[in-house]
């Protein structure tokens, strides 16, 4: 049977293999031929590994369909920041080039346990530092909506194979944005779970007190299954607690009596007005479904940006301190001494933003400025943590767009790492406050989608989830990208579930 | 003595790491072992791969807070761990997970007695956590240090071991304070059973802070003292580093704050600057890892549980024994050999003996033979089989101290050495009544001399007695007969 892979979500993947109208090796090679057809565009895979998916289907085919797991021999894409047992992993960066990880990510090792199959491994900012994925050792990733435009980062590979329909759904991480903002700009659905509820064993490290592993699906439905399948308490990881329960599948179909409070510093004049349009048609829609919508003041987060650019890489001057060329990964040759061996590795080995933040972070931890930065960063941090809390006092939930602008064009921000750093404004407070935030496709400003970003307290991903669905149902936005010339596509607008008509790209066209 | 060569006074304050003998490493279940084949107890946490998680080994933990608590250290509800960030190829993740300035333990002191019985008191600062390590060998060079080696080797089966720092107050003022400071604070440890304490092994680590001053003066400049791997060489490298400070000094030069290295060969002191060791280390909160938070009833439990300490063992010794001082401070502060005592005097029924022996025969002959008590060939119950001959009088005092030196030969018991040999000693008074009438009769000078009031010809009739038995007539049965006999022909 010829599939389709342009109109799946994992639960359709999955259905058709329940009931055996397709093999998880025609399926997995569907996959396949469809990163072939469109990734030279797209160039959202790192490494597709076609031998080990395809002979990992033909094993799950071998099984009696009686005896399989549920999620068996659906395929999955990961962000090259997990580690995966003999497989290369990067963190697309020179310094890992050729490094075999000698064991799975936790996440991983849950996806392997569950039968999931592993298509390869996806494009990233180096070691998660950048909001366009142009920050990559080894290829710029395409926002499959516009070749010409970025897919936003770091998880950029996850959201842009997604879109593209390259995989079902991918893992990415998010340490200040880098699952939501991508899914933001590649009109995908993105989820940051609440810090502790995924293990980040396994997890390369990036910062270590933000960072976060959570899907990039085309779903809200998706999206609370692979959570599910990745979430829990992990022995591995001290700072893992998992969720108080599974978030199951999302049923709820209105917003009667939820109250959403939109945080005025995020959803107003720092977002562009093409955003700030699709976000007010959201809240009208979410209104109509009988959200109770009101604007909230969190007078911290306009300072969430400066706290996070002293806290990230201060933890990533440390984590990233072992890159030292000792025991795997680049070695600069012929060193005189260990002290050229250390400096030549690590100046060869890693792309400017990393130098820059490395930098950033040595300096902020230094004798005589710890005080004045970290410390105050942490203090801005506790800030922001409260009047979260606060806030969760009077709402249910919060809301923003996600990001402040639409994708923009490839090498538009390099130049500018400040211009860069500002695409995280909306996400970074919720990375701070480590709390669960979504971002859903909520429609399209000139031709490109704008995601609305819903964030919970802590573990209140159930809720939160329920909620999403609901929004989800009544938005209605296509979330599979139109790639001109590929086979398979451009794809046909598919709803998440029942009849009506989705809105796509041209629907919202000048909605602003 | 705490004043120097014209009238200089030393202040010493020490740096010490004991490995503790839990069965795995501080952050992932690696075995914690010695002289293993290098890198054969190692994983993706302990080698600092990429994406590791440290997990903290709740028995060290609880080993360390034995050790702050005997020494009388308050231990704060909440302790955080740290990074200490430096890079050297023996430190994979290129930071040690260490503490702060929110340590285990703070604010402890321990009281240390002197051979001359003075006692004084050394302050604690602090007890903390970190892991150790790994191991470098540098081939080829000069220096034997890894500038100018050709290639250096790395071997990580000790990195992640859990290490306990504990820092001491300034409070020493000799080399000899210090030395005797570490060996009762090995004792204690050794008493804790939460460490091998072993210095040639690296169980045990002490580098030492020094200055000098005019008695009543401010501290002076400091150095720090580093690779002294026993209890002697810290007092030796000590001796030389106060001396080479005083020696600047007296000709109006500074002390420089800087690392200071002993060399045991030469016995000297030499500052080696690297550029290494500029180290600003960039503390800051180990994200990885949430505080440690220790609830009054775990430490309480903690501190029920502690095995009694030297300093009471010794009051006890002395109390319950009645041994002499000195006895019972080498018996309180040497565990082991404190314990095979306290055994040996249970089975015999007679602490003196039992302290004589452990401290005598026992100890010169492990002293000699390079063994600790635990490898003793002659257990506590054979050992007390041996006395319980001398007790009964089977045997003499002096035939025992033979018997004894062929059980640790043969590890044999001693009721069979002294059969083989036929070593059982006459004590019936009619048995050995004929051969001192007859030594008597046949000596008439030297017993006429006894008789004049010479008490020294005893021994000879004691020697003569003693030949004729082949050494086994028991002697105080044999004094009291020859002075009858030789007492009685007189009379």
């Amino acid at each position: 049977m010829v599939v389709d892979v342009t109109r799946l979500t994992a639960y359709d993947c999955r259905e058709l293999l329940t009931s055996g109208q397709v093999s998880a090796v025609e399926l997995t090679q569907a996959y396949l031929d469809r990163i072939a057809a469109v990734d030279d565009q797209v160039k959202a895979y790192l490494r597709v590994d076609a031998q080990g998916a395809l002979a990992a289907a033909a094993a799950v085919d071998a099984k009696p369909l009686a005896e399989r797991a549920p999620w068996e021999g659906v395929p999955i894409a990961l962000k090259d920041i997990l580690c995966t047992k003999g497989m290369e992993t990067t963190c697309a960066s020179r310094i890992l080039k050729g490094y075999l990880p000698p064991y799975d990510a936790t996440a991983v090792a849950k996806l392997r346990e569950a039968g999931l199959i592993f298509l390869g491994k996806l494009n990233m900012d180096e070691f998660a530092m950048g909001s366009s994925t142009e920050n990559s050792a080894f290829q710029v990733t395409r926002n499959p909506w516009d070749l010409e435009r970025v897919p936003g980062g770091s998880s950029g590979g996850s959201a842009a194979c997604v879109a593209a329909a390259e995989a079902p759904w991918a893992l990415g991480t998010d340490t200040g944005g880098s699952i939501r903002q991508p899914a933001s700009l590649c009109g995908v659905v993105g989820l940051k779970p609440t810090y502790g509820a995924v293990s980040r064993y396994g997890l390369i490290a990036f910062a270590s007190s933000l960072d976060q592993i959570g899907p990039l699906t085309r779903n809200v439905r998706d999206a609370a299954a692979l959570l599910d399948l990745i979430a829990g308490r992990d022995p591995r990881d001290s700072t893992s607690l998992g969720l108080p329960e599974p978030v199951g599948v999302p049923h709820r179909e209105d917003l009667k009596g939820l109250r959403f409070g939109i945080i005025k510093e995020l959803a107003g004049e720092v977002c562009e007005p093409g955003v700030r349009g699709v976000f007010a048609q959201a809240v009208r829609t979410m209104e109509a479904l009988g959200a109770i919508c009101e604007e909230v003041s969190l007078p911290s987060v306009e300072r969430g940006l400066a706290a996070y650019y002293i806290i990230a890489p201060s933890e990533a001057s440390s984590n990233l301190a072992r890159f030292d060329g000792v025991r795997y990964g680049h070695r600069a040759a012929h060193s005189p001494d260990l002290y050229e061996m250390y400096v030549r590795t690590r100046s060869e080995g890693f792309g400017p933003e990393v130098k820059r933040r490395i930098m950033i972070g040595t300096y902020a931890l230094s004798a005589g400025y710890y005080d004045a930065y970290y410390a105050q960063a942490q203090r801005t941090r506790t800030l922001i943590i409260r009047e979260f809390a606060e806030a969760f006092g009077r709402f249910d939930f919060l809301i923003s767009p996600t990001s402040p602008t639409v994708a923009f064009k490839v090498g538009e921000r390099t130049a500018d790492p400040l211009a860069m750093y500002r695409s995280d404004l909306c996400t970074i407070p919720v990375n701070l406050a480590a709390l669960p935030g979504i971002s859903l496709p909520a429609g399209f400003s000139a031709g490109l989608p704008v995601g609305l970003q819903i964030v919970g307290p802590h573990f209140s991903e159930r809720t939160l989830l329920d909620a999403a669905y609901a929004v989800e149902q009544a938005l209605r936005v296509e979330v599979v990208a139109p790639l001109q010339g590929a086979p398979g596509g451009p794809a046909k607008p598919v709803a998440p579930g029942g009849p009506g008509t989705p809105v796509g790209p041209a629907g919202r066209e000048g909605a602003a | 003595m705490t004043v120097f060569a014209d009238g200089w006074e030393a202040v010493i304050g020490l740096e010490i790491h004991v490995q503790l003998s839990t069965k795995t490493k501080m952050f992932c279940g690696c075995a914690v072992t010695f002289g293993e084949p290098p890198n054969t107890h190692v994983c993706p946490v302990c080698l600092g791969h990429p994406g590791v998680l440290p997990v903290i080994n709740e028995k060290a933990v609880e080993y360390a807070t034995l050790i702050a608590l005997a020494l009388n250290c308050r231990i704060p509800p909440r302790t955080v761990f740290h990074r200490k960030n430096y890079f050297y190829p023996d430190l994979p993740k290129a930071y040690q997970i260490s503490q702060y300035d929110q340590p285990l333990g703070v604010d402890g002191h321990l009281e240390v007695e002197l051979d001359d019985g003075s006692r004084f008191r050394v302050g604690i600062t602090r007890v903390h956590m970190e892991e150790d390590a790994g191991k470098l060998i540098h081939a080829g060079g000069a220096t034997g240090r890894i500038d100018g080696a050709d290639y250096s080797l790395v071997d990580f089966n000790r990195g992640g071991t859990p290490l306990v720092e504990i820092v001491t107050e300034p409070d020493l003022r000799t080399p000899e304070q210090a030395r005797v400071f570490l060996t009762q604070l090995r004792s204690l440890i050794q008493q804790l059973g939460v460490s091998d304490v072993n210095m040639e092994e690296g169980s045990l680590r002490c580098d030492a802070n020094v200055s000098v001053r005019r008695p009543g003066a401010p501290f002076g400049t400091k150095t720090e003292l580093k690779n002294m791997n026993s209890f002697r060489y810290l007092q030796r490298g000590l001796e030389a580093e106060i001396e080479r400070q005083i020696a600047l000094l007296q000709v109006g030069e500074v002390v420089v704050q800087e690392t200071v290295h002993f060399d045991p060969a030469s016995g000297t002191v030499s500052v080696l600057r690297s550029k290494e060791e500029a180290h600003d280390y960039r503390y800051f909160p180990e994200p990885d890892l949430p505080p440690i938070e220790l609830d009054e009833a775990y430490v309480e439990r903690l501190r029920a549980s502690l095995p009694e300490l030297p300093a009471a063992r010794k009051k006890r010794l002395l109390e319950q024994y009645g041994l002499p001082a000195k006895d019972a401070t080498t018996l309180a502060f040497n565990k082991l050999l404190g314990d095979y005592f306290e055994a040996l005097a249970q089975a015999t029924g007679d602490a003196r003996t039992a302290a004589n022996w452990v401290l005598g025969e026992l100890s010169g002959y492990l002293n000699a033979a390079g063994l600790e008590v635990t490898q003793c060939p002659v257990s506590v119950e054979r050992l007390a089989e041996l006395i319980g001959l001398v007790q009964k009088g089977t045997i003499s005092g002096k035939m025992a101290k033979e018997v004894f030196a062929e059980m640790a030969v043969t590890g044999k018991a001693a009721a069979s050495i002294v059969q083989e040999r036929g070593l059982t000693q006459i004590s019936d008074a009619g048995e050995l009544e004929a051969i001192v009438a007859r030594v008597v009769a046949a000596n008439p000078g030297p017993a006429e001399e006894f008789r004049q009031g010479r008490e020294k010809v005893l021994a000879f009739f004691v020697g003569q007695v003693m030949k004729e038995t082949r050494g086994q007539a028991n002697p105080q049965v044999v004094n009291e007969l020859l002075r009858q006999h030789l007492g009685s022909q007189g009379g």
